[in-house]
Parts: structure tokens; C-alpha cells; sequence
């Protein structure tokens, strides 16, 4: 691989590209859209934040046409079973269906399930531990079979060859066999390759789950798409991902890793099995780009619809679409929160008041910027629970005053946390964060800024991205490197704060490589929480333990929160019943979406 | 030393300006000046001199005493292809055959290149192209001035290289110049320079890049074509053991200028410059045992854009304060005549320079 | 002439082994002093035991890495089944690896995309020989002429922008701005006209870079050949001035031009990543950005050994070529 020859300022001139370039489609778009932040402009676009938690132009949506995806990265991977990626689970959609799923509907209430393929919600035993579900009638394969229990159970049966289908999450296998005694169905004796006890399938229709212990989440975890259905004789094993069999609306024309992916609609999907997805363009495709710059170009050109990662704009690419075309954006909170976290196998943070110290001292309004700004960044985080998840307070719940009268630092209150931890005149530390992503590293120099004002002399030591897991995943390394505070984020699986919490919070998943524990929190009061959480039914009281357990995080001081991540997206202006919904944290809900024209 | 050759009126007086010379080839008050940023570089001032077909004329000097520069001035090579440099300022006439070379159409100058006046280089080596065989550049020095076809071309080329003692010509023919050795080079290099049978020959320090016996030989060539092709030569040296060989008259040339011309043998035996004492002086000879090293003319050539005043040979001569009122620093010597044909520029008086050559130069040489 | 081409053959391949013992090393060896196990960066964010035994099991992680080697160079000639899990995946030859990553063979895909780059090249190098080389003998001989300084200063402002500047710059005006050319990649065999109109931007940005360092080149070095003496030979034989500015001294010249020309191609095939991804160009360097950014570690060995491979193959033919213009250069 080479690069062509360039000067040694590559930098510098990418910057001044970027600036020519923001100035050039600035004056060749001559101005031609108006300014008016939220009324709508003339090419059509819905306005500023039209689409966030509300559906813009719903009524403008016509069946047919091709909805063009455009992204800088392609998913980690299509398999139904395998994918992590939250715009993957969004996308995979398309072409899978599952028992349930989220409601077609913006915010909040987005995030709420309802029957798929199910007929309803699914029967519950008195003991909390048996769902019953029956099958709509009318649903099928995109070969026209009936899809039936056998295909549901075989897919979510397919988490369990983890040596094989490696990537997705797994939350159903240790819910339903914790003690790991199924071997998966490439290395299952059953003839069917249905062993997997904890799944009957008494009839073509009906599917029950037994599972050994209750837990409140289960509906969220058989709502991910990797307890799709998946048919046995379609199963290409670690190849299904570059041609997954369809059970939803669109199946797969084409597709080439890197380069595109091209959905076309399933002739033998039908609409009246399936009341939630409305799968009104007659072709989806994506375009993976590798310039992000490139691409947000792109967008704004009009040529693309949208940007499939969902994951905000590049930094020139907004600047230039908040100018000239801000009724083309959303501005959505992401689910994720930004922070710092203190390992406590690292002195001197096993020592609380040394962990206050860091967190009083440091200057929230700094790190805000840092990360782009209350529009681009977002809030100033107060507490680790995402706004979309339920029991979370916002900056309602702000236990160290970082919104509030601490939010530039306050250095005498952390000289005295200081002294409670034997630290008087402060200590030196080492400060972890990735070196693939420029914004985490400037707010790592922020931090260590702040820092340096009440005597905590902190290093940076950038490692390499794509190592995350091998480098902090493991403590014994974390020892080692000293890596006193090491800068990450953190987003919901689903929304509910065991679909956020449980592998950052939980003891027992300190791990010894991969570990995500990363503050090693071993509280037995918050393990104790997560276990009544799963075995809450009610929603009050869930939403109620979900705030206990936040607190709890909060009070033992493990986090240095930044902010509750906020995107600029772009909406193209061919869109229509464009929404952001909780379900997928900020993300548009793609299968509904919807083109103004078909052309 | 062998037996110098009798001139005949090869060099005639320096004759006042006259549209049609009677000489085959008349330099007449050549300048050849260089424009740069340090100053202007006089490296020819006013040079005059003549030469009749078959007789050879050997132009003595230094390096940078403007020998060279006079070569390529007669060639129209001054002018030719000095791209973005600033062009040398050229004045005075060249007159060959009846045309005189710096007022006439450069095209017309080209096409006299090569065919009327051709030239030979000191080093083969280099001045031949590496990347064409020594038979595709004779070949195309042919073809640029006879419209003949290839193989016409190629025969002659064979010929010729024959015809200047290259074993196997049909052979080397398609050889490159570096498969050749540097006397064959520059036999190859004669026979380019004399496949059009030019009627002037003008060799550049012709044996200086080779080795001493190979030198012989090359004179023995230059010499023998001559008598057949009978052209007109100069051979342009620093040696004058070269030219002692060859030429019928001699011009030696300092700082641009001519101090002292004549036919050879009274160049070589009543020689009446003090420069021209220093050039023999330093000169090998062949038929004297060495009993002491060379003798070097002291002291380094001059400046071409601050050329000394007065002679500008002064700083460097032994004798520069035998004439009275320092007028060697301040007036300039005229070339007088010292005998038949014969011309020096020197301050000192005839007598004074026949009595310090017979009793203080020659009997040392 | 045969004995050096053999010679020079054998070198090639053993720099090819060099190059892929190499690799491995970067990728197997370093990490593994450094602590960090890299089976990890394959597998999610829930980095399942049994996934990373997966991930180590098809790569063939816990072999020493003389038999990953080995099993590398046996897949090129005989094609290579990995297996795991009671998953069978089988790469046939020539099996340059296979990615897990994308579950693709990695040979195909770099077939797929060679022709994108390949095509990029030749276009780019046509341009940049023809306006490169053309400025730069005129530049040479107009020398310190308005047109030479002018040149001059083109050229350094092309060979001081980056693609990123200039390519950005060439589609926000023609693309985005005035819209006179889509700039979208289409293959050559479904619409010739189509894929000018998508090759055309980038060839003109990249040969704008590569046409402004070769007038420079070509000038200097016709400034060196107008120099030579047989260059004044030429001129004594009466040649038109034509004739020994395009002849004589334009062989000379195309020496060093060559031997460019020959390094800027090999290094180009290997993937021109600027230019792939900023005209999102779905060619070898687009791919290898891609695997670095995914940590697809196949392709990226991939990639490296077509470019090494690339740059052999350039180095080879500009020796022939040499021998070809420089007949000095046959001796030896």
C-alpha cells in the first residue's frame, strides 16, 4: 500500500482543503437555500431538527423509488446473528423480522415493542420464567415457504457457534442457558439440529422459551435482530452475512464488503402480515465511501439520501450544513454518554476522594467543547444514565454540580478531596484514549489541562484504536500501563439499563481480556440491583431501580461523565416520514422511511 | 622533433577591412563576449588571423585564453541553441569562402555546418551521443547535408571509418561509442567530421584526452587526411608539441588576444613573446633527455572580465619590468612585426627579446 | 541479457518472502511482545471466549508463525480450507488469504478491483507524461522566460498540494458546484463513456501532482542534456535545431523520466489511496484503507504483496527499458 507523494504538512493542507472546500460549495450554492432554521426551505427540506422525536413529512412519502444510503463504513456485519452495529440491528430490518419488535413511531414511545411475527406479546407463566408465542399467519421466506417456529428457534440457536458466527450480542444464550450447556447447532447431535432445550417447538406456530431464571428485559432481547429467524438449508454459516435469507420486506440483490449493497423488494413479503413496516422505496442501497468528508460532500449535494452510520457529520461537512442548509439536519441525542473512567486497581484511584478530586477538578464546559459543543457534542453529562433510557434524570440528577456551579472545575474543592486522600500535593497519572479518534484525544488534553490546576499531573498515552479490546480489556495491562483514567463512551444495546449497564457496572463482568468493567466496580448493592431489575415486572418499579443503580454509580465516584452525546445528521431532501426514535438511540428509523418522489 | 614543415603566405599581414577576402577563411577583429552577472567575459578581443585551403593553422594557448570560444564562434555554435542564456555578443567578420559567417542567415550557417566546416572534439567520449551507434551518427551526419538513403549512408559510413584505420568497419559500425576504445573514438570521430568532405576541419584539443603513443597516431591521421582531403585545418591545443607536428603557421593566444603568430618553425626557433618562452618551456620534448621537471608558465590566467591593463600578460611576466616607465602596466602591445610574417605583441624592444631568448630561454629548453 | 533477467527475477522473489515475512511479523509478532491479543480486535464489543477461540482457530493464531507462513504460500499454489467450528470455508488457488472479516477470498477481490486502479494509473501517467513532460522541455528551453517561472510555479504548487486539496477542490467546482461531471465510478465494460466521465477528475488531479514533479524533472534534466557535448556535436553536423532538441537530446532525457516514470506506476498500481478515496474510487487503495481501518489483516498482506509485487515488476521493466535506451546499460 503507498500513499502519493505528499508534503510532510498533510495536515495542515487538509485543513486548508477543508476550508477552500466549505467555501467553494458555499458559494457555488450561492445561497440558494434560506436560512430560516425551522420553517422549512424551499428545496423541500422539513427544517432544523424537524425529524427529532416527530415525523416530518409523513404524508409526502410515495411507494417506489430508490432510498440511497450513503456510509463511511460498512457494518460489522449483515448475519442477523452476528452484527453489533446499532445502525446494522437499525438496517438488518429490512430484510428480518422477529417474535417482536419497536414501535414504528418517534421517541420515546419508538422504543416500546409491539408483535411481529408474533401475534402478540407472547404469554407469560405465572412464574414469570415461560413465553408462549404463535406465529402470524402469512409470514414467509423470500422464496414464499412459510416461516415457521423451527426457523425461529434455529436462529436464535445460531448465537451459540460464537467460534463461528463471532461479533453479535448474546444476551439470549446466557439468559436461557447460563450454564453454557449447549454447543451450538453446527456441533448439535440433534437430527434437526435443534437441541437447544430451553426453546420448544410444539407445532409450525408456536414457540416457547423456558427460561431458568425470570427476567424483565427478555421481550427487549428476543427484539434484537439477532434472534431473527434463519432457515436451516439457507444457513451458509460464517458466509450468511454477504447474502442473509429474507424474512422482511426487501431481500438482498447485491452486495460487495466495502463497496455497495443493494436491497430490492421481497415479491414475497406481504404487507398484510407485516402492519409495522411500511417499505415504500422499491430499492435501498448503500454506497460505502471512505472519506467521510467525501461523502458528507456528497449528502449535501443531494446525490445520497442519507448517512446510514447515523453517527453525526464530519466536522467540515457540518460546519458547512448548519450555514447553508440547516433545515437539513437533525440534531438528535445519540444514547451514548462520553467519559472518563478511573480504574480502581490503578493507585491512587482505588482511594475515593482521589476520584472526586479528578472529577471536581475537572472543567466540564472545556471537555463540552471539546467534544464539539453543546449542538455537536451535546449536554454536559451529570450522571451516567442516557437520556433514553428509562429511570434516567438528565441533568436533573447532577450529584458534583457539573451543569451547575462546579461546570468550569473547582479546584478548591478538589485540593480538599486531595487531602482526604493523603494526596495533598497531588499526583501524577497516565491518561488511555484512542488514537483513531481526534475528538476523545482533544478532550483528553482538556482534561489534562484541568487537571493540572489542582496538582494531578496526568500523561496522555495514545494507543491504537482498532486494539481497544486488547489494550484495555484486559486490568492486569491496565495495571501495568498505570492507565489512571482512560477516556471511552458507552450506549445502550436496548434501552433499558441493563441494556446499558450491565457489562460496564456489573462485577461479574470483570473479565480478563475484553473486560468493559473497566472502573472495576465490585459493589455488591449494584449487582444485587441488576439482579431485582431482572426480576421487576412492573415498569414503575424497573425505571425506579434503573434510577437506584445510577445513583449508586454515581456516588462511588467511578466516572468523570462528559456529555450525553448529541449528532448532526443530515436528512436528505427526498425524504419523507423521517424520524428519529429511541429504539436505535437518535437513529432515523429506516424501514419506514419514505421518498417525496420516485424518480 | 621532426623536421618542421616550410610555410608558405599562409598568414598574410592583418588587412584592413575588405568585403571580399582573397583568403579561404579570414577572421577579421573577432569578439566573442559573454554577458554574466559578474561582468562581461571578454574571452575572445579582437582577433584576426588567415588561412588558405590545405594549410594547417595551430592556435596555442591556455585554457580560457579564448581558443575554444574561437571555434565555436567560426562554427555559428555561439548562437545556436543557447536557450534562456544570454546570448554572446559577437562582433567582427568570419569570412569562409566568401561568406561571411556572422551576418548570414543562422539556417544558412547550419547548413554549412558539417559540410563546409566541420570539428572535431577533444573529448569522444562525450561528444559522441552514448545512446546511438557510432554508424547511426555518421550515418546522420551524412543524411543531413546528402539526400541518400540509409544503406547509400551506411556504406559510406563503413568507408569511412575504413578509411581512418577502424578494423572490421562493416562490423564496428553498429558499435556504441562506449564499446570502442578512446583512440577509435576519436577515429570515429574524425571520419563523422570528414564524411561530408569538409573544406575546413577544425580540431579542438584533439589528443588531449588520449593516451600519449594513441596521440601519435591521431596527429598521423589528422595529417595524412588533410593531404588527401585537402582542407583547411586548425587544431586548437595547449600543447605545443601538437601543433609542432601539424601545423603550418601558429597563433599563440593569451587572455583573448593573439600575442604572437607566425609560421611554425619560427613560433618554435625565434620565438619573440615571453608567453610563447613559458609555453616551450613547459613543453615535453621527446628528443631531450628531462633533466628537471617542466617548466610551468608562473602564475594563473587572467581574468577575462578584468583583464590586466597594459599587456595583459604583465602580471605573470619575468620580464614585465624590463621596459621603461611601467608602460607594460598601462599601454597596451600592439602585434608588430619581428620578421617575414611574422608578429609579436610585446613592449620589450627586438633586440632585448633575441638577446634574452638566445642567451637566457633557449639554452635552458 | 536472459542471465539478468533471471537473476533479477530470483531477487524479486525473495524480496516478495522478505515482504511477507515481514508483514506477519508487523501484524502477529509485534503484538504479541506488546501483550495485546490481536485474536480480540476480530471478535465485538462482547468478546465471547469461545469467539476469540474461533478467531484463533481459522487464523491459525496459536500456530507458530513459520506454519502460518507456510500455510500462506502452500494456499497461493495449492488454495487453502480453513475450518472451525464445524464451519468449512475453502479459498482456492491462487488463495492470497481469505477475510473472516468480510468472508471474502481475498484474490478475487483484488482482481476485482486491480483494473480500477490499473485504469486510474495509465490514464493519470498518459497525462502526466504528455503535459508534464511537454512544460518541462519548454520550460528548459524558454528558460528564465515568463512561461518558465510561470510553469515553475504551477508545478511546486502541484507538487506541495495534496490530492486531498486539489481533488476536493476539483469536485466542489466541477461536481458539486457547477455540475458538469458526476463523479461516480463506472466500470468500463458497462459505459465507456461513463467511466471517462467518472476517471476523468481523478486522473487530472493525480497527473496534476505527478505532471508538475515530472516538468520539473524533465527540465532540470534537459537543462543537464542541452549541456552535454554531444549536444554541441549534433548542432557542429548541421542538425535543425528540431532535430537535436527532440532526437538527441529527448532520449537522453527520457532516461531518468523512465526510471520515474517506472517507480510512480508501481507505486500507483499498489494502490493511489489519496485519490481512490477521495474520489471514492473503488480501487485497490480504497480496499486497503478499508482493511487497515477494519483491521482486516488479510487484505491488508493482500494489498501489500500486489504492490510489492507492482513495484517488482515496475523496477524490472524500467531495467529493460534502460537497457533498451542506454545500450551502456546492456554490459553489465
Amino acid at each position: 500500500m503507498t500513499t502519493q507523494r505528499t508534503s510532510g504538512r498533510r495536515k495542515q493542507a487538509m485543513a486548508a482543503a477543508a476550508v477552500v472546500a466549505a467555501l467553494l460549495t458555499t458559494a457555488a450554492c450561492g445561497g440558494g437555500d434560506d436560512n430560516k432554521s425551522d420553517g422549512g426551505s424551499k428545496t423541500g427540506a422539513a427544517g432544523f431538527d424537524a425529524a427529532n422525536n416527530k415525523v416530518a413529512q409523513a404524508s409526502l412519502a410515495k411507494k417506489g423509488g430508490e432510498l440511497k444510503f450513503a456510509s463511511a463504513q460498512d457494518a460489522d456485519s449483515w448475519d442477523t446473528t452476528r452484527g453489533y452495529y446499532g445502525m446494522a440491528w437499525n438496517f438488518m430490518r429490512y430484510y428480518s423480522r422477529q417474535l417482536v419488535t419497536y414501535k414504528n413511531v418517534p421517541g420515546k414511545e419508538g422504543a416500546e415493542l409491539q408483535p411481529d411475527l408474533a401475534t402478540d406479546m407472547g404469554k407469560l407463566s405465572a412464574d414469570k420464567k415461560t413465553y408462549t408465542f404463535t406465529l402470524r399467519d402469512g409470514i414467509t421466506w423470500e422464496d414464499g415457504k412459510p416461516i415457521t417456529s423451527k426457523d425461529v428457534k434455529y436462529g436464535i440457536e445460531r448465537m451459540w457457534a460464537q467460534d463461528v458466527l463471532s461479533g453479535g450480542p448474546v444476551y439470549l444464550r446466557d439468559v436461557l442457558d447460563p450454564k453454557g450447556k449447549y454447543k451450538g447447532p453446527y456441533k448439535d447431535s440433534d437430527k434437526e439440529h435443534l437441541g437447544l432445550s430451553a426453546i420448544d417447538t410444539p407445532d409450525e406456530k408456536t414457540v416457547v422459551f423456558h427460561l431458568p431464571e425470570a427476567n424483565s428485559d427478555f421481550l427487549q432481547m428476543i427484539a434484537l435482530p439477532s434472534a431473527s429467524p434463519v432457515r436451516q438449508d439457507k444457513d451458509t454459516k460464517s458466509k450468511y452475512m454477504l447474502h442473509p435469507f429474507s424474512s422482511g420486506p426487501y431481500k438482498f440483490d447485491s452486495y460487495s464488503p466495502g463497496k455497495d449493497l443493494k436491497l430490492v423488494r421481497n415479491d414475497a413479503w406481504k404487507q398484510s402480515s407485516d402492519p409495522f413496516r411500511k417499505a415504500y422505496p422499491d430499492t435501498v442501497s448503500i454506497k460505502f465511501f471512505t472519506n467521510a468528508n467525501v461523502m458528507d460532500q456528497r449528502l449535501i449535494a443531494g446525490e445520497y439520501d442519507l448517512d446510514l452510520n447515523q453517527t453525526g457529520m464530519s466536522p467540515q461537512g457540518r460546519t458547512v450544513a448548519l450555514k447553508q442548509h440547516k433545515a437539513n439536519l437533525d440534531n438528535p441525542v445519540s444514547g451514548f454518554i462520553r467519559y472518563a473512567v478511573f480504574p480502581q486497581n490503578v493507585k491512587p484511584f482505588d482511594n475515593i476522594h482521589c476520584r472526586n478530586a479528578a472529577i471536581y477538578g475537572a472543567d466540564h464546559v472545556s471537555l463540552q467543547t471539546a467534544r464539539g459543543g453543546p449542538v455537536a457534542g451535546g449536554d454536559i453529562a451529570t450522571n451516567m444514565l442516557p437520556p433514553s433510557v428509562p429511570g434516567s434524570e438528565g441533568q436533573k440528577y447532577d450529584p458534583y454540580e457539573s451543569a451547575g456551579a462546579n461546570k468550569n472545575g473547582n479546584v478548591d474543592k478538589a485540593k480538599e478531596e486531595l487531602k482526604a486522600c493523603g494526596k495533598p500535593d497531588g499526583f501524577s497519572t497516565t491518561i488511555a484514549v484512542r488514537n483513531n479518534k481526534p475528538v476523545e484525544v482533544a478532550t483528553a488534553q482538556s482534561l489534562q489541562a484541568s487537571l493540572k490546576k489542582v496538582g494531578i499531573d496526568a500523561q496522555i498515552d495514545q494507543f491504537d484504536g482498532s486494539q481497544t479490546a486488547g489494550v484495555i480489556g484486559s486490568p492486569s495491562n491496565v495495571h501495568k500501563k498505570n492507565y489512571g483514567i482512560i477516556i471511552m463512551g458507552w450506549g445502550p444495546d436496548f434501552p433499558s439499563v441493563q441494556g446499558y449497564g450491565l457489562p460496564i457496572w456489573n462485577s461479574k463482568y470483570i473479565l480478563d481480556s475484553g473486560n468493559n468493567n473497566f472502573a472495576m466496580i465490585k459493589d455488591k448493592s449494584i449487582d444485587k440491583l441488576f439482579s431485582d431489575y431482572t426480576k421487576a415486572t412492573e415498569e414503575s418499579k424497573q425505571t425506579e431501580i434503573a434510577t437506584q443503580i445510577d445513583h449508586k454509580v454515581m456516588e462511588g465516584g467511578y466516572y468523570l461523565p462528559f456529555v450525553y452525546e448529541r449528532f448532526v445528521n443530515w436528512r436528505g431532501d427526498r425524504l419523507a416520514n423521517v424520524y428519529t426514535t429511541n429504539a436505535y438511540s437518535g437513529q432515523y428509523d429506516f424501514v419506514n422511511l419514505g421518498l417525496k418522489s420516485t424518480k | 622533433m621532426t623536421e618542421l614543415s616550410k610555410s608558405e603566405a599562409a598568414i598574410n599581414e592583418p588587412s584592413v577591412a575588405s568585403p571580399a577576402p582573397s583568403s579561404f577563411l579570414e577572421v577579421r577583429d573577432l569578439k566573442v563576449h559573454f554577458p554574466t552577472d559578474d561582468g562581461l567575459v571578454k574571452s575572445v578581443d579582437g582577433l584576426s588571423f588567415q588561412l588558405e585551403k590545405g594549410k594547417t593553422l595551430g592556435i596555442v594557448g591556455e585554457s580560457g585564453s579564448g581558443k575554444s570560444v574561437t571555434s565555436l564562434g567560426i562554427m555559428g555554435l555561439h548562437t545556436a541553441g543557447q536557450y534562456g542564456k544570454r546570448k554572446a555578443q559577437i562582433s567582427g567578420e568570419i569570412w569562409l569562402n566568401g561568406t561571411e559567417l556572422l551576418s548570414a542567415d543562422p539556417d544558412h550557417v547550419r547548413k554549412m555546418r558539417g559540410r563546409e566546416m566541420a570539428m572535431i572534439f577533444q573529448d569522444p567520449l562525450s561528444a559522441l551521443h552514448p545512446y546511438y551507434t557510432i554508424g547511426a551518427q555518421i550515418v546522420e551526419a551524412y543524411r543531413i547535408h546528402h539526400n541518400v538513403d540509409k544503406k547509400t549512408a551506411r556504406k559510406r559510413a563503413i568507408e569511412m571509418l575504413e578509411r581512418v584505420g577502424i578494423p572490421q568497419p562493416d562490423k564496428r559500425v553498429d558499435s556504441y561509442p562506449h564499446e570502442f576504445s578512446g583512440g577509435m573514438r576519436q577515429r570515429a570521430m574524425i571520419a563523422m567530421s570528414l564524411v561530408n568532405n569538409p573544406e575546413l576541419l577544425i580540431a579542438d584539443e584533439p589528443t588531449t584526452a588520449l593516451d600519449v603513443t594513441v596521440q601519435a597516431q591521431i596527429l598521423d591521421l589528422i595529417r595524412d587526411l588533410q593531404k588527401e582531403f585537402g582542407s583547411a585545418v586548425i587544431v586548437i591545443t595547449h600543447d605545443l608539441g601538437v601543433v609542432a607536428e601539424l601545423a603550418d603557421d601558429i597563433l599563440v593566444m593569451y587572455g583573448g588576444r593573439c600575442v604572437e603568430r607566425g609560421p611554425a618553425e619560427k613560433v618554435f626557433y625565434e620565438p619573440r613573446h615571453p608567453y610563447t618562452w613559458g609555453l616551450l618551456g613547459s613543453m615535453p620534448r621527446l628528443d631531450r633527455e628531462q633533466q628537471e621537471r617542466l617548466i610551468p608558465v608562473k602564475g594563473s590566467p587572467p581574468s577575462l572580465i578584468n583583464i590586466p591593463s597594459g599587456c595583459a600578460f604583465n602580471p605573470r611576466c619575468p620580464y614585465a619590468d624590463v621596459p621603461k616607465d611601467n608602460v607594460t602596466r598601462t599601454v597596451r602591445p600592439e602585434l608588430t612585426e619581428v620578421g617575414g610574417r611574422h608578429w609579436a605583441a610585446c613592449h620589450m624592444s627586438q633586440e632585448e627579446r633575441e638577446r634574452i631568448w638566445t642567451e637566457e630561454i633557449a639554452p635552458k629548453l | 541479457m536472459l542471465a539478468y533477467l533471471i537473476r533479477r527475477l530470483f531477487a524479486a522473489a525473495v524480496m516478495l518472502v522478505v515482504v511477507i515475512l515481514v508483514i506477519f511479523s508487523i501484524f502477529f509478532l509485534i503484538p504479541k511482545w506488546a501483550g495485546v491479543d490481536i485474536a480480540l480486535s476480530f471478535v465485538g464489543k462482547q468478546a465471547d471466549p469461545a469467539s476469540v477461540e474461533g478467531v484463533r482457530e481459522k487464523l491459525g493464531l496459536s500456530e507458530p508463525i513459520y506454519t502460518q507462513v507456510w500455510m500462506f504460500f502452500k494456499g497461493i499454489f495449492a488454495g487453502r480450507t480453513y475450518s472451525s467450528g464445524g464451519d468449512v470455508v475453502h479459498c482456492s488457488a491462487p488463495c492470497f488469504g481469505y477475510s473472516f472479516k468480510s468472508e471474502q477470498a481475498v484474490w478475487p477481490v483484488l482482481t476485482d478491483r486491480f483494473p480500477v486502479t490499473l485504469g486510474l494509473a495509465l490514464g493519470a501517467a498518459v497525462l502526466w507524461l504528455v503535459f508534464g513532460v511537454a512544460a518541462g522541455v519548454l520550460s528548459a528551453l524558454k528558460r528564465g522566460s515568463l512561461w518558465d517561472r510561470g510553469a515553475m510555479v504551477v508545478a511546486l504548487s502541484g507538487v506541495s498540494l495534496p490530492i486531498y486539496f486539489t481533488g476536493l477542490l476539483s469536485l466542489a467546482i466541477f461536481s458539486f458546484g457547477l455540475k458538469w461531471i458526476k463523479a461516480e465510478y463506472v466500470p468500463i465494460g458497462h459505459s465507456f463513456t461513463g467511466w471517462l466521465g467518472g476517471m476523468i477528475l481523478p486522473w487530472i488531479t493525480l497527473a496534476f501532482l505527478y505532471a508538475a514533479m515530472y516538468a520539473r524533472i524533465t527540465r532540470a534534466t534537459m537543462l543537464e542534456i542541452l549541456g552535454e557535448d554531444y549536444i554541441r556535436t549534433a548542432r557542429a553536423k548541421g542538425l535543425r535545431e528540431q532535430v537535436v532538441i527532440g532526437k538527441h537530446a529527448m532520449r537522453s532525457t527520457m532516461t531518468p523520466i523512465l526510471t520515474m516514470l517506472g517507480m510512480d506506476l508501481g507505486a500507483l498500481i499498489g494502490g493511489a489511496v489519496l485519490t481512490e478515496t477521495t474520489f471514492s474510487l473503488p480501487g485497490l487503495g480504497q480496499k486497503v484503507l478499508d482493511a487497515i481501518k477494519n483491521q482486516d489483516l488479510p487484505f491488508i498482506l493482500g494489498v501489500v504483496l500486489i504492490t510489492s509485487l507492482a513495484v517488482l515488476i515496475a523496477n524490472l521493466v524500467v531495467d529493460i527499458l534502460y537497457a533498451v535506451i542506454d545500450p551502456r546499460v546492456r554490459l553489465s
